[in-house]
């Protein structure tokens, strides 16, 4: 028998295995968070919500509501006093002395029925004394802009977080390195623009649901559609000035995130309206419409670049300004301004940077995170400026990209050294894929054809110290089930979670079983669902766990066989000897332990093994200048390349063929990781085309599928090819790292340039409407108008 | 309110049920006989993801109410595999990676199974077009319409 050489990936490692949850979501019977059944004893709650962006709260009346029969609670902020919030505590859980959006929670009602606790909310009375508003981020931030936040000084926040005292400014993040000031003499070419990004939302098919009970004792269960169990738990019980372990947050399936179920929006309602109903169940389930007003947006940007070239198309200086839309309460957003100031450049070795990166107040909705967290906003005009210098100097857009893409060794804008990237082989690819050399004739006389690239990069944006852990525990028939605190939301980490099991083990992979729902009175730590970082962290403490599992076990048999250790495996569910080739199933003595010889006592003993992880390495970044050694953990960087066709009669742009080649690191489950980059690529063309969450003075004027359109199955492009990039992850599990955000990132841009390369038109900012684009190309003169 | 009785089968089996007069089909599916596996995701015809057979024909049960469901004969997705063997529609969503969060993988099932019902070897315009009023946020939508072309092969050779 052969040793089998540790460095090999073991099966079910890189293979396309069956997704784990696949035969429960196509008969109906995953279950869900509005699936639970809680019987005859469940309230049902509303919200009352302010009408306007910007007010003082008077007075409250709600005692009409509460006699109105069927009504169990009317709930205020009073006696609500704590702060939530990721990384700045700037909100209340009900608003208590004012409201800063449309939508801003003033009460709760919890009541027998759904449409009595809608009635009650006619009945509350609420005073309100209508101040300015704040809507533009840019007008935000300066001096005369009414000020929405005048405690932010005493508000708490992380330490790499940084407010400006009575300003609506709740961060800057600053990088100054080298000297722009004079680069721009030695640029061979320079171009300047300005993009405005609009808001646009998750919109995830299942809405926010919540269901909240307490217990006579206090005890708080919150059952949820989460993607972050234990940041609720914490978030909630640092705004309740209670412990974590009095609160249980339990996750089933998740029917979309996103992001906009990371952290806490609506949660803490259906927490605080169950607290005076105690021993009764609480649901609060968002309306669609509701959920458009009320949920975590993608926050507007207003973004500034200015960048330049030498001849040969090396990128000498940038100059970038950011102007975050942050909403009404910025306590998750100034992560996102953070992320865009360390990632600022995007995916390029620039010498000479400047970038400012601002998180604004605003009486806009609330921003939260989203898929990309900032990056698809922050490349969308970017990497049309990278385009805009490459035809300024007459070079190739895919080869301007290849001489300034980071490579391995880089140092990048932050002082950090970049690890190996496999940036340039995703570009050559996607070119190659896409045949970017060949010019393919348009369908017909009024149309043309033409084809963009884009880049990207994105690091998992995080606390430094965001940790995972996991425990593997054998079953009496050799099967392992896993135990982990990350969630299902669609992406496949319980199927991935369970081949690292199943691999490291060295069991089948239809021995693994993954413990659910999450429940953080059971589950193991994990900090959230959210980052593309649960392949690579999660997935590493699930590695150290099964390893630790292993371990335990050999030692069992080890002593039991009067043998070496390091002779013995498991192999296919046995352990094996390679020095004797003597061979015993798992089955029963994960459980029993093994028998001494004549059964002269016993060894061993069930099995559980445990592991985690937590990124030790990032340090500090320079408040000033962004420098320092190491601001993130890594990047995953990729690149899409699509053809498009543009009508000239009507401006629709179709796709003929998108290409997406993203390097992973190693794919653990190949069909898995082409699904996020598909995916990703159709939610970036829908946001490329469609959507903008539309805001007049404050108020969502399209909070519908019917007003807000997102991509449809007539939308998708026929023809859509997913490359799989692998440059091994130094700490990642097999080498593997993130790729749920990234295949959004760059589409926007790719789409953008691909339209230019058509007709010579640029479009800047999403979406791009066929109203908006043949009103550009008639702008160019290309068309006359009708 | 005052409460109807209505009579239906309900994936084969005979139900009777008392609803009030302005309760959804997907209400008394889901809040009265607990299937819930026929999903809300916008109780506004807007998405499908509460999308039924009724009588053979896909619905968005949002938009029906149950009292004039009286005498129909409905399929929701538990009643898509038989004898728990999957239906073809199941079997090839899952083969061609058509499954994300799940979320809306019953209306798109039931969509699809209709489509195959009326049209056992459509195009890929008509796929599109049959499911086109079932929102999917995760999948981008081309493994969803492989895997109905796929259910349809399948379908053609199981007859064969
Ligand atoms: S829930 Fe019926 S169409 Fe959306
Ligand atoms: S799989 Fe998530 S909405 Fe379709």
């Amino acid at each position: 028998m052969e040793k089998s050489d540790s460095q090999k990936i073991p099966q079910p490692v890189g293979e396309n295995v069956q997704r784990i949850d696949a035969l429960e979501k196509v008969t109906g019977s995953a279950v869900f968070g509005d699936d639970i059944q809680f019987g005859p004893g469940l309230l049902h709650a509303r919200i009352k919500r302010s009408p306007h962006p910007h007010a003082l709260i008077k007075k409250i009346d709600g005692s009409k509501a509460l006699a109105l029969p069927g009504v169990k609670a009317v709930v205020t902020g009073e006696g609500f006093d704590g702060y939530l919030g990721l990384y700045l505590q700037d909100r209340h859980i009900f608003a208590t002395d004012r409201v800063r959006y449309v939508g801003d929670p003033v009460a709760g009602v919890a009541a027998t029925t759904e449409e009595i606790a809608e009635k009650a909310l006619d009945l509350i009375d609420v005073e309100y004394e209508v101040l300015p508003a704040v809507f533009d981020p840019e007008y935000g931030a300066t001096p005369e802009a009414p000020l929405l936040h005048p405690d932010l000084k005493n508000y708490a926040v992380a330490n790499f977080i940084f407010p400006k005292a009575d300003t609506n400014i709740s961060n800057h993040f600053r990088i100054r390195k080298g000297d722009t000031s004079s680069a721009w003499a030695q640029c061979a070419a320079v171009v300047e623009h300005k993009y405005r990004v609009p808001h646009i939302q998750h919109v995830p098919i299942e809405t926010h649901v919540a269901v909240a009970r307490v217990d006579d004792r206090g005890k708080i269960t919150l059952w949820g559609s989460s993607q972050s169990p234990f940041a609720q738990r914490n978030l909630i019980a640092k705004a309740l000035h209670i412990s974590q372990s009095d609160v249980e947050v339990i996750a089933p399936y998740v029917g979309g995130g996103f992001g906009c179920k990371a952290g806490v929006s609506m949660e803490a309602l259906a927490v605080a309206i169950a607290m005076k109903v105690r021993g009764r169940p609480v649901k609060l389930l968002l309306t669609r419409e509701e959920e458009f007003h009320t949920a975590f947006v993608r926050q507007g940007v207003v973004a500034y670049f200015k960048m330049g070239c030498d001849k040969d198309g090396k990128i000498l200086a940038m100059e970038n300004r950011y102007y975050w839309d942050g909403g009404a309460y910025t306590e998750y957003g100034v992560n996102i301004t953070r992320a865009s100031g360390y990632s600022g450049t995007g995916p390029y070795r620039v010498p000479n940077v400047s970038v400012d990166s601002f998180c604004v107040y605003t009486n806009h909705p609330v921003g939260g995170p989203m898929r990309g967290f900032g990056m698809p906003e922050m490349h969308a005009g970017l990497e049309q400026c990278v385009d805009e210098l490459a035809h300024a100097i007459k070079m190739d857009p895919a080869e301007i990209r290849l001489r300034n893409c980071v490579r391995g060794g880089d140092i990048i804008l932050t002082g950090m050294k970049m690890h190996p990237t496999g940036l340039s082989e995703c570009i050559q690819k996607a070119r190659e894929a896409i045949h970017w050399d060949e010019v393919h004739p348009a369908s017909g006389p009024n149309k043309r054809r033409g084809k963009g690239m884009a880049i990207m990069w994105k690091a998992p944006a995080m606390s430094p110290n965001a940790g995972s852990s996991a425990w593997v525990e054998m079953n009496e028939d050799g099967t392992a089930t896993v135990g982990l605190g990350g969630q299902e939301i669609g992406q496949g980490t319980f199927t991935v979670m369970a081949q690292i099991a199943a691999g490291t083990l060295g069991i089948p992979f239809e021995n693994v079983r993954i413990a659910r729902p999450v429940d953080t009175d059971y589950s193991p730590y994990e900090w959230q669902t959210v980052a593309s970082r649960l392949t690579w962290s999660m997935g590493n403490a699930v590695m150290a766990a099964a390893k630790d599992a292993k371990r335990q076990i050999l030692e069992v048999v080890a002593e039991a066989w009067k043998e070496n250790i390091d002779d013995l495996d498991i192999v296919n569910g046995n352990v094996i000897s390679y020095k004797t080739e003597e061979s015993i199933s798992l089955q029963d003595i994960t459980i029993y332990g093994m028998p001494r010889e004549n059964f002269n006592g016993w060894i061993g003993g069930p099995i559980v093994g445990r592991g985690k992880f937590m990124p030790t390495y990032v340090t500090g970044l320079d408040p000033e200048t962004g420098q320092g050694e190491r601001s993130v953990v890594h990047y995953t960087t990729g690149a899409q390349a699509v053809e498009v066709e543009v009508d000239l009669e009507t401006g629709r742009v179709e796709v003929i063929k998108a290409v997406a080649a993203f390097d992973v690191g190693k794919a653990i489950n190949p069909k898995l990781v082409k699904a996020q980059m598909e995916g990703g690529l159709v939610q970036g063309l829908s946001t490329a085309f469609f959507e903008t969450l539309r805001l007049k003075d404050g108020v969502v004027i399209n909070p519908s599928f019917v007003d807000y359109r997102i991509a449809t199955s007539s939308d998708a492009p026929a023809d859509i090819e997913s490359i799989i990039v692998e440059t091994a992850q130094d700490d990642g599990p097999f080498g593997a790292r993130g790729i749920g955000e990234h295949s959004l990132v760059p589409t926007v841009p790719a789409v953008a340039n691909a339209i230019y390369a058509a007709t010579g038109v640029r479009v800047g900012a999403p979406p791009f409407s066929a109203e908006k684009v043949f009103l550009a190309l008639m702008e160019a003169g290309l068309v006359k108008g009708v | 309110m005052s409460l109807h009785r209505i009579n239906l089968k309900i994936n084969g089996v005979a139900e009777q049920v008392d609803v009030a007069s302005n309760t959804t089909l997907l209400q008394m599916l889901r809040d009265r006989l607990a299937l819930t596996g026929t999903k809300n995701g916008c109780a506004a015809g807007e998405c499908g993801a509460c999308t039924v057979m009724l009588n053979g024909e896909p619905i968005n049960s949002c938009m029906i109410l149950a009292v004039e469901c009286e005498g129909a004969d409905l399929v929701t997705i538990e009643g898509l595999a038989k004898d728990g063997q999957l239906d073809v529609v199941q079997q090839a969503i899952i083969d061609q990676g058509g499954v994300q969060c799940g979320f809306c993988t019953p209306g798109i099932l039931i969509s699809a199974r209709a489509l195959l019902n009326r049209n056992p070897d459509p195009t890929d315009y008509e796929i599109r077009d049959a499911l086109v009023g079932n929102l999917c946020r995760c999948t981008g939508y081309v493994p969803i319409i492989a895997a109905v072309k796929q259910a349809a092969q399948m379908q053609k050779q199981a007859a064969q």
